[in-house]
């Protein structure tokens, strides 16, 4: 009897909270893949919280999850979370994917926001930030300070938002110094500070001077100001505690306003399921103070691209542009489109190295 | 003045009563900390132990899940505990449980998408228990043959496995059809090779029902057979175990077989059931923590298995904690660390005795 009423409950429940009714307060939930102290990506995420938390006030409660595995935790994080109330939630990391989509199929009430991911569902929307046009400027002012002429880069995993970043970073670091070679180290993991800082390391002892990062600690700064000579950027977060030597700029994730705004469409009954993939022209990538141990018209030419690429005078993949294999891909002037952008899975030429496979 | 005494055999009585009393002491500490951390200390105790079995809102949800998360730990435990009586220390359990998964998934995946459900199944569960036995007798066969330390050998293959994980999910097993994106096809979603819930809505999946069985048939093994005779004998004496005719090469390789055999076992029902798929973290932990749980389960069939399902309560309760209180990750793993130190701490007191007062001269 007392499970039954239980379910009646459950049922009554769910029928109130109709996704597309307005409703005056909101319960967001957020799933980190690290811990919110990791100074990177997931700190950038709870910031985005916390932006929540005092646009709205009263009338938003916030929870999140940290340090959530991508694989079978994940569905079940998600389902305590839904099942705990929650009107929203954002899945913060590529590996939530297939969770997040099995789990809003079971809670049609509930909405899901994930975070660069591709699949999407009536109640499961997708975001990301074009980290790519950050990777340019990263690119420029790196292939403009190496003086060995090679640049590290620690990867974690071979999907598409990572081959990227590095084709978007080699092609710029290529344009003003012809003779730069990438290393390319895959870490497969998002955050583990001793992996990285190995992986760093590794990269200084083969001679890289320029560091660049696609995982979420600190650890490689810390590997870079330790080794000395050695330049890095910060990723996700601007990682200012570095500055202005060994971290020289940085790319910043700003998703407080797409938060705060999808939090405002829940609660005015407005939420639909959409595609958003925004860049620097938006805020919501930021690029973090260039410093002082960056000559000056290096510091020049670097804002110069990003007010090109913010105004949309530039893109980052403009022709001519040939895949590693030497096939040709971007005729001359010719811009990439956002669906091989999205499925990115080849290098362009120049790079030596292999995706692995 | 405190002293401690040596008892002249353990006793059995703080024996059973330790672990329970390791609990209370965990409990009583993690109070503290989370008291310290700002959050009401009654409140993530009930949340943790409580709020998975008895809260309205989610145990209908979260004891199925129980069973799910203690399944793997239960069966690599049980695995374990027979060598670990008999001194023979497989740290591996982490690796032998990828092999197990990477074998029986291989096997699934090249009969994709044939529909025979009879005969694919039953193939993986073999080819995922042998590749985990195969895997620990790597570290067994060098232990009897070079005289190496199976402690070492058995831990770095994990490490070995593990990039052997990688690969397969972005060569051999990637998914043709997954956009280039690392991981295999989704065996869930291939019923000849899903490994279902057996009860609906109960957690109760083949790797559940096999943790089941494994307790059972270690239990008699242990209590009823030469075989788990010879192994207590190796562990506690292997001079004596020697002149009753144990040969312990050969005890070393009947102890890593089935506890490889058992870990392979649970990655291939993991993989086929709440995971799903090949990815390049597939692995979370299971082989290591069920050292833990081993141990926790004082090596006793019946023990591990609630010592499983009480590790289960703390990962669930310390997620409902997490979202529920705020409570950091990190506080949780400080949590679960707990129960193994204050477990090790109390195992004094089954084999010393506590004595208040001067010193007696003798």
């Amino acid at each position: 009897m007392r499970k039954l009423n239980f379910f009646v409950g459950l049922v009554l429940a769910a029928g109130l909270a109709g996704a597309a009714t307005a409703q005056d307060t909101v319960k967001a939930g957020f799933i980190y893949v690290g811990p919110i102290g990791d100074g990177g990506w997931t700190y950038e995420h709870d910031q985005g919280r916390l932006a929540v938390e005092e646009a709205f006030g009263d009338k938003v409660e916030t929870i999140y999850q940290e340090s959530v595995p991508e694989g079978a935790d994940a569905e079940r994080a998600l389902t305590q979370m839904a099942l705990s109330g929650a009107d929203i939630i954002f899945t913060t990391s590529f590996g939530y994917m297939d969770p997040t989509i099995n789990v809003a199929a079971k809670f049609p009430n509930v909405v899901f926001e994930h975070a660069t991911g591709y699949k999407r569902a009536a109640n499961v929307s997708t975001y990301s930030a074009r980290f790519y046009e950050g990777r340019a400027i990263q690119g420029l002012i790196a292939g403009h300070m190496t003086k060995t002429n090679k640049i590290g880069y620690i990867a974690s995993f071979p999907i598409p938002e990572v081959i990227r970043g590095i084709n978007a970073a080699y092609i710029h670091a290529k344009k003003v110094n012809p003779d730069v070679e990438f290393s390319i180290i895959w870490a497969y993991t998002w955050f583990d500070p001793a992996k990285e800082a190995d992986a760093a390391t590794a990269l200084i002892e083969q001679g890289a001077d320029v560091i660049l990062q696609h995982t979420d600690s600190t650890a490689p700064q810390a590997a870079a100001e330790k080794a000395g000579g050695v330049i890095t950027f910060g990723q996700a977060s601007d990682m200012g505690e570095y500055a202005p030597l060994p971290r020289v700029s940085s790319i910043i994730d700003n998703w407080a306003p797409y938060y705060i705004d999808r939090v405002q469409a829940v609660m005015d009954g407005t939420w639909e399921s959409k595609d958003t993939w925004d860049g620097i022209a938006p805020g919501m990538v930021k690029i973090g103070e260039i410093t002082d141990a960056v000559p000056a018209e290096v510091k020049a030419d670097a804002l110069a691209l990003r007010d090109a690429i913010a105004a949309g005078d530039y893109h980052p993949f403009t022709g001519p542009l040939n895949k590693q294999d030497g096939s040709a891909w971007l005729a001359e002037g010719e811009t990439a489109d956002d669906g091989t952008l999205a499925g990115m899975n080849f290098y362009v030429e120049g790079l030596t190295a292999q995706i692995p496979n | 003045m405190i002293r401690l005494e040596r008892r002249p055999t353990p006793s059995r009585l703080w024996a059973a009563a330790t672990p329970i009393l390791a609990v209370v002491l965990t409990m009583i500490a993690g109070g503290i900390l989370f008291a310290i951390l700002g959050k009401d200390p009654l409140e993530a105790i009930r949340t943790i132990f409580w709020d998975p079995l008895f809260n309205e809102q989610f145990a209908s949800y979260s004891r199925p899940q129980l069973l799910v998360k203690a399944g793997p730990l239960i069966l690599i435990a049980i695995g374990l505990s027979l060598g670990f009586r008999a001194g023979v220390w497989n740290i591996g359990a982490e690796g032998q449980y990828i092999i197990g998964a990477i074998c029986g998934a291989a096997v699934g995946l090249a009969f994709y998408p044939m529909e025979a459900r009879w005969m694919i199944f039953p193939l993986m569960v073999i080819a995922g228990g042998l590749g985990g036995l195969l895997w620990a007798m790597i570290p067994a066969i060098l232990r009897t043959r070079f005289n190496t330390n199976e402690i070492l050998v058995s831990l770095l293959l994990v490490y070995v496995a593990e990039q052997l994980l990688a690969s397969m999910a972005l060569g051999a097993l990637r998914n043709p059809e997954g956009g280039g994106f690392p991981g295999s096809r989704n065996l869930q979603q291939y019923p000849s090779a899903a490994n279902v819930e057996l009860i609906s809505g109960t957690g109760m999946h083949w790797g559940v029902a096999a943790a089941f069985i494994a307790v059972i048939v270690a239990y008699v093994l242990l209590t009823r057979h030469t075989l788990g005779f010879q192994a207590r004998l190796l562990g506690q004496s292997p001079r004596a175990a020697r002149f009753a005719g144990v040969s312990p090469n050969r005890l070393v390789l009947i102890c890593m077989a089935i506890s490889g055999g058992l870990a392979g076992l649970a990655g291939l029902f993991e993989v086929t059931g709440p995971a799903g798929q090949i990815s390049i973290d597939f692995n979370s932990g299971y082989g290591f923590t069920a050292i833990i749980v081993a141990f926790l389960g004082r090596l006793h069939p019946i023990g591990i298995l609630l010592a499983g399902l009480l590790m289960a309560l703390t990962y669930i309760g310390g997620e409902l904690a997490q979202f529920m209180l705020g409570l950091p990750s990190a506080a949780i793993q400080l949590f679960q660390g707990m129960l193994l130190f204050f477990l090790l701490a109390v195992d004094v007191l089954s084999n010393f005795r506590i004595r208040i007062g001067r010193r007696e001269v003798a």
